[in-house]
């Protein structure tokens, strides 16, 4: 039983890193060789793929621009997120069950519906091609997760914290910044964590809402495999290097990820 | 807990209203708007009621998008939970090794989803794919971009491996929060593997279970990009779930008013299920 137990673990994380192999063993290839023969490792080991990506600014620019509207999108998310995510936890105000519905039916709209009319809205306010075009529109299925999620680790500290704090003189803001955050500090790398997720992996609204100065890598990709042909091996390293920033995430975040589960609602 | 009632509550979840409504309510009006007009495409519009609803409640082109959707997720969420619970379950609990697993299990929920699609595309190609050439090596004839079954098999493999792990995730931190109490009780009572996993582990893993088959459901219903990538809809029309044929109808032949009224039912129909589910959830919790 305990070797079973240690099987199964191992043959999925087994069966996750293949196609990751595969991929990356692709990017180190030349595009000769991975048309031309079927090999398990490179025979011929290019790092060509990857310069070629690190000095081409419609390459590279991808990466930054994907990043400034993850980034946009997760702290405006978080921190609007905060303030709501406490009202629901705390009060009860008319309303507030049929809107934490209606917030949540925004995580269920499926992109497909609104690619069309996110385009000729952003288009119409001046805000088509910027970053701030793509971060705005990711808020809409963002900001009702991270109510959710922190909704969920807020309801878990008890109402005693507030009452003491403000027993010992604290106001409303102060206790907010110096105690209440602090506390869910884990709620919060949780909510971002999921942000930056679900903002870093769309890609049909960011695809739909950019052209040229804020496209983002994963269009980049897709435009590249039209227009150019067959560039396996360019595909493949770009595709990997997609793969880094969220490994780091994960990394940072690994121990709030368990516990924060446990606590929270996601 | 006990709430205060407290109007001034609102301006809390104000910034959060603005924001949403924004992005909410401006762009479902626009569909709105289409899917009760007909246009010749010179920016004039003239009132069609509810003609492009019926046209698409009775198109067998919908009916047929709609039968491969719920193939698809269902088929998923069939495979995904008891294989990510079963994961859960197997998974140290403490040591060395859990941060390992949980990061390298969290790694394909980060990976763009055209990535995804383009991954499993080079992966599982019959002729330079690990997957396809294996699987021929092994006497299968298998080639995803010719037979409509292959495609499917495919695109089922991709879509596992992409999710479980979430499911798992899930799961996982459903059973780390069971106290040691617990199933030292269960020791003294003599009880066996599956009556702890059936009377301990299962109703408290109820609650985060639901999240995942809520998520699961949702995302899998709204999936584009990567079916898009992997197989385009294709070979024939075998593998165009919904969101793929709207986009088609949307950006490929513009007809906005057929299009609109299909994004509505659509939405519709998310919404209902997840209703559902949420409404199960919320009386779950309330007991």
């Amino acid at each position: 039983m305990k070797n079973v137990n240690r099987f199964v673990p191992a043959l999925y994380i087994l069966f996750l890193l293949l196609p990751i192999y595969w991929l990356v063993n692709m990017s180190f290839k030349t595009t000769n060789e991975i048309l031309g023969s079927f090999t398990l490792w490179p025979q011929e080991f290019t790092f060509e793929n990857y310069i070629t990506i690190f000095t081409d600014p419609t390459w590279y620019m991808g990466y930054v621009n994907s990043l400034t509207y993850v980034s946009i999108n997760t702290a405006l998310s978080v921190a609007v997120a905060l303030p709501a995510a406490y009202a629901f936890s705390r009060y009860r105000f008319l309303g507030d069950k049929h809107l934490f519905f209606w917030l949540l039916t925004n995580r269920m709209a499926p992109p497909a519906v609104f690619a069309l009319p996110f385009f000729q809205l952003y288009s119409a306010v001046g805000l088509f091609d910027t970053y701030w075009a793509v971060a705005l529109a990711h808020t809409l299925f963002n900001i009702p997760l991270a109510v959710w999620i922190l909704e969920g680790f807020m309801s878990g500290v008890p109402k005693e914290l507030d009452e003491t704090a403000y027993v010992d003189g604290y106001s409303f803001p102060r206790f907010f910044i110096k105690i209440f955050i602090p506390t869910i500090a884990a709620g919060i790398g949780v909510a971002a964590f999921f942000c930056f997720m679900f903002s870093w992996v769309e890609l049909l609204l960011a695809k739909t809402l950019t052209a040229v100065d804020a496209k983002p890598i994963a269009a980049t990709m897709t435009r590249t495999a039209s227009t150019s042909g067959y560039e396996l091996g360019l595909l493949a390293a770009a595709g990997t290097l997609t793969i880094i920033p969220g490994a780091f995430v994960i990394y940072f975040v690994r121990n709030y990820i368990a516990r924060g589960f446990a606590l929270g609602r996601v | 807990m006990n709430k205060i009632e407290n109007q001034k509550a609102w301006f809390f979840v104000l910034p959060v209203l603005l924001l949403v409504a924004f992005n909410a309510i401006v762009p479902l009006m626009t569909v709105v708007n289409y899917s009760v007009q007909e246009t010749f495409g010179d920016n004039t519009f003239f009132w069609a009621g509810v003609m492009w609803f019926e046209d698409v409640l009775h198109s067998e082109r919908f009916h047929a998008a709609l039968g491969r959707q719920m193939l698809f997720t269902f088929s998923i969420l069939a495979i995904e939970i008891p294989l990510g619970v079963a994961i859960a379950l197997t998974m140290p609990r403490k040591g060395f090794w859990v941060p390992v697993c949980l990061v390298l299990m969290a790694l394909p929920l980060l990976i763009p989803y055209n990535v995804v699609g383009a991954m499993w595309n080079i992966f599982a190609l019959p002729d330079i794919g690990l997957l396809g050439r294996s699987l021929n090596a092994l006497g299968f004839d298998y080639n995803f971009t010719r037979q409509p079954g292959d495609a499917w098999f495919t695109l089922i493999l991709m879509d596992v491996w992409h999710w479980t792990s979430l499911v798992v995730l899930l799961a996982y931190a459903g059973l780390v929060s069971i106290p040691d109490a617990y199933y030292q009780a269960a020791k003294i009572d003599g009880a066996k593997p599956f009556a702890i996993f059936r009377y301990i582990q299962l109703p408290k893993m109820k609650r985060v279970l639901t999240i995942a088959v809520l998520l699961r459901f949702m995302d899998s219903f709204m999936i584009y990009t990567e079916p898009f990538v992997l197989t385009g809809g294709g070979p024939g029309n075998s593998t165009t779930l919904l969101s793929i044929d709207l986009v088609k109808i949307a950006l490929g032949q513009f007809d906005l008013g057929p299009a609109a009224a299909m994004s509505l039912i659509y939405f519709l129909i998310i919404l209902l299920m997840s209703w559902v589910f949420y409404t199960v959830m919320m009386r779950n919790e309330a007991q």
